[in-house]
């Protein structure tokens, strides 16, 4: 048996070491680090209460809009209150485009770069691939930086800016949109449309989500154009469908929520395919293999107590549990939780793996293209954007949001208008969590066993692909 | 700078980040940001989050510039120094190095030709430093508004130059590029910082020129609550009078600004933003904020505010607490059309 370390693990949001045990040219035993530590939640201990939307949004730069939208929904609770309809619809036309800048963001900048790789250059394919997705250098950079900025301008109408903006209160958000505003936002929504239609799918949006059954994906693929074609062409050459499965547990909090519920709706799957009521209150935090003492398991209760030089612990990250389980989330989690019949199907042969990660993603942008569509024609140009707020009550308040890269929960505890406590479990702390008490392995753990290094060790490409699959944003991760 | 094969070297690390000046900086460049620094001759030697090279490829490359094999023209810092726990740097460890980012960071800075904080946590710590500042961060060159920091008062990089503090959470796009192009054609010397480090060309305009508010400073007609229309100095926490950028001058995200988007300047360019309490509210003493721009004697402003509120036209007076426009422009005494 040999053991590496693989990092600075780039093309990553923030900071990752991966440690893994090699027998016999596969891993057997997979150790994931956070190797950065900020305190947010101590920083944020003591404070008046609204303070939490300055700077619990500055925890990431990738998804602060979902940061936002979790410490709003758990002040909102706070303060017994509602959001504006106006404000609810603008929240989620900036919190969909964040999340579509982000998946747009992991699939040309972070994921497909690593089959531009040298290590490929025997395949057929490659120097095609090589051309259009290079780090830096290739041709798809081009076209998706200036439409993922294109996109952001949806932040300029209604958040100010981003990242990090102060729009988004608990009664809604704070800028009333005009009807030359709306015009423009649909504008910004057509130009992300045409994006999609001409450069990722070659095809009407509608089109890609008529798809519902594997054979149906494979023969719409044939001799298309555009770049998750491209990417369908990959997997299979590579067979990516078998590598990187995650725990078999897949969750989601219900996100974008409006006057008919939540746009992708809340729940649990299991391995099997039952979709179950999400149990939130099951939610637990252990850190027995995280560089913290201990204080409580339940995120409402506990603390966050750094403890450099504790026996046994290897990473910042906590280990959440839903029910002393690992579970795996993020789109895969959010739209087969949902439903959608295209993920339903690719998941009913299989389990999590890099390649319905990727699907995932991709479909979801499509989605939530059209969700923009819908929301902006909602907007009701004369009627209020942010109702009043009120003064926090005290107590015990949980903000459970889906970020880009899946669940994301704020629990804050208020006493005398000020922030008692405040916990944050982000989506990566699911994903690249550490072992637990029992010794079970986080998703990503899970999911790198049995990853093929053959004698490349540390540089073996299909441990970039089982990482970089999840898109992990490590400076949630351990906060 | 520029180097024998013709390029500009610059390696961009992250320290204690969030990652939000990079997420701001890919906004830059009509063909993006890559296109861009190739135009301007700039060759991204390593970027944690977007270069090809990973692991044991991106140690080689740190290794041989720290033992002067390869040259460093530019090195960009992201997010603040963890320095602790005792200065150990263990809160922020380079992964694969079994090194800190704060050790790398006192190995790699005197080689490069300049040094250039990008972001508010980099040049003074920024929000890992607020509160009981958990993990010891500092900036580079500055701890809040104290010189110091990680590098040390005396710190020049190899042209001369302190730290470059391109502020701001998270800073314009065009601020950290056109510092950085400033820098490679020679343009940014060392009188072209302020007391703090921080470009002019940003740092001599304040946030509050250009605010598409201004009328409603002028008359001091004041928002009440979170959307409305009017200043959000009075009540609201506004520090734009008193925070340097031209952040109301240049378009955010295709035309927004913080005050555009309808909330208050946090002062996110000065240090020790961080360390502010109750944002979104205007500290008063007797009714008047505490606030007032610095370069003006407090009765004038006062007495002005007096007369101009006085003075205020029904439409700004209504405007200013309303969400929507309510009474349009028109000459006063003009009768609306039915």
């Amino acid at each position: 048996m040999t053991r590496i370390t693989v990092g600075p693990f780039n093309r990553v949001e923030g900071d990752l070491e991966v440690r893994l045990d090699i027998e016999s040219g596969r891993v057997t035993r997979a150790e994931v680090t956070a190797p950065l530590y900020r305190g947010f939640e101590q920083i944020l201990e003591g404070r008046p209460s609204l303070d939490a939307l300055v700077i619990a949004p500055r925890i990431c730069g990738i998804c602060s809009v979902s940061q936002s939208i979790a410490a709003a929904a758990a002040l909102r609770q706070a303060m017994g209150i509602a959001a504006a309809p106006n404000g609810v619809l603008a929240a989620n036309i900036a919190h969909a485009a964040e999340n579509a800048a982000d998946h747009l963001t992991h699939f040309y900048i972070f994921f497909m770069p690593d089959f531009a790789r040298d290590v490929y250059a025997s395949h057929a394919w490659h120097s095609a691939t090589a051309e259009r997705f290079a780090a830096t250098k290739g041709s798809a950079a081009r076209d998706a930086l200036p439409a993922r900025a294109r996109l952001l301008e949806i932040m300029g109408l209604i958040a100010g800016k981003w990242p990090h903006s102060l729009a988004f209160q608990p009664g809604g958000t704070t800028r009333a949109i005009e009807l030359g505003e709306r015009v423009r936002l649909n504008a910004i929504a057509a130009s992300f449309r045409g994006f999609l239609e001409r450069v990722v799918f070659a095809d009407k949006l509608e089109n890609v989500l008529a798809l519902s059954t594997s054979d149906e994906l494979d023969r719409w693929r044939e001799g298309r154009a555009g770049d998750f074609a491209h990417f369908l062409r990959l997997a299979d050459a590579l067979a990516l469908a078998d590598l990187g499965s995650g725990p078999g547990l897949l969750m989601s909090f219900g996100a974008y929520h409006d006057f008919n519920g939540a746009r992708f709706r809340a729940g649990v799957r299991t391995s099997s395919g039952e979709v179950h009521a999400l149990p939130s209150d099951g939610i637990t935090e252990d850190v027995s293999h995280a560089w913290m003492h201990d204080t409580s398991l339940d995120p409402a209760e506990s603390r966050t107590v750094p403890d450099a030089d504790k026996a046994d612990a290897y990473s910042w990250c906590k280990a959440p549990r839903l029910a002393g389980e690992p579970v795996e989330v993020g789109a895969l989690a959010r739209q087969a939780i949902d439903g959608q019949p295209l993920i339903t199907a690719l998941l009913a042969s299989g389990r999590s793996n890099v390649r319905n990660r990727v699907i995932a993603r991709l479909i979801e942008t499509a989605r939530l293209a059209l969700s923009i569509e819908h929301w902006i024609k909602g907007l009701r140009l004369n009627e209020p954007f942010c109702d009043s707020s009120a003064s926090a009550a005290d107590g015990n308040f949980v903000g459970l949001v889906e970020a880009a890269r899946g669940s994301l929960g704020h629990w804050l505890a208020v006493r005398s208008g000020r922030i008692e406590r405040y916990q944050i479990i982000a989506p990566t702390s699911w994903n690249f969590s550490p072992r637990d008490a029992d010794g079970v392995a986080g998703p990503l753990e899970q999911a790198l066993v049995g990853t093929e290094v053959g004698t490349a060790g540390a540089r073996a490409v299909g441990i970039q692909h089982v990482v970089r699959s999840f898109d992990p944003c490590m400076v949630c991760t351990a906060h | 700078m520029v180097g024998s094969e013709g390029t500009i070297r610059m390696l961009w690390l992250q320290g204690a980040s969030c990652g939000g000046c990079t997420m701001s900086i890919l906004e830059s460049g009509a063909s993006g940001w890559f296109d861009e620094l190739r135009q301007s001759g700039i060759d991204l030697v390593w970027h944690p989050s977007v270069s090809e090279q990973t692991g044991d490829e991106v140690v080689e490359l740190l290794e041989a510039i720290r033992d002067g094999r390869e040259r460093l023209d530019l090195l960009v810092l992201e997010g603040s120094v963890a320095r602790g726990p005792g200065l150990t740097g263990r809160f922020n460890m380079l992964a694969g190095t079994n090194r800190s980012i704060y050790h790398w960071l006192l190995d790699l800075a005197p080689l490069a030709d300049y040094v250039v904080a990008v972001g508010s946590c980099a040049a003074y710590g920024g929000i890992p430093a607020a509160g009981i500042n958990p993990t010891d961060a500092v900036g580079l060159q500055f701890e809040g508004s104290d010189i110091g920091g990680a590098l040390g008062a005396g710190f020049r990089s190899k042209r001369g130059l302190p730290v470059i503090n391109v502020a701001g959470c998270a800073p314009h796009p065009g601020w950290m590029m056109e510092s950085l192009l400033a820098l490679t054609s020679g343009d940014l010397s060392a009188d072209g910082l302020d007391a703090v480090g921080r470009p002019t060309f940003i740092a001599n305009h304040l946030a509050h020129h250009g605010c598409s508010r201004n009328e409603f400073y002028e008359f001091k007609a004041s928002a009440e609550t979170m959307s409305e229309r009017g200043c959000l100095m009075e009540h609201l926490g506004c520090r734009a009078t008193q925070a340097v950028g031209d952040c109301n001058q240049r378009s955010w995200n295709g035309g927004g600004s913080c005050t555009k988007g309808g909330y208050a300047c946090i002062a996110c360019t000065s240090p020790g933003f961080e360390s502010a309490q109750n944002y979104l509210q205007t500290a008063k003493l007797a009714g008047i904020p505490v606030g007032l721009p610095t370069d003006m004697p407090k009765a004038w402003f006062v007495a002005l505010a007096a007369l101009s509120k006085s003075a205020t036209p029904r439409r700004v007076r209504v405007n200013a607490t309303a969400d929507h426009v309510v009474v349009p422009p028109g000459r006063a005494g003009d009768k609306r059309r039915p």
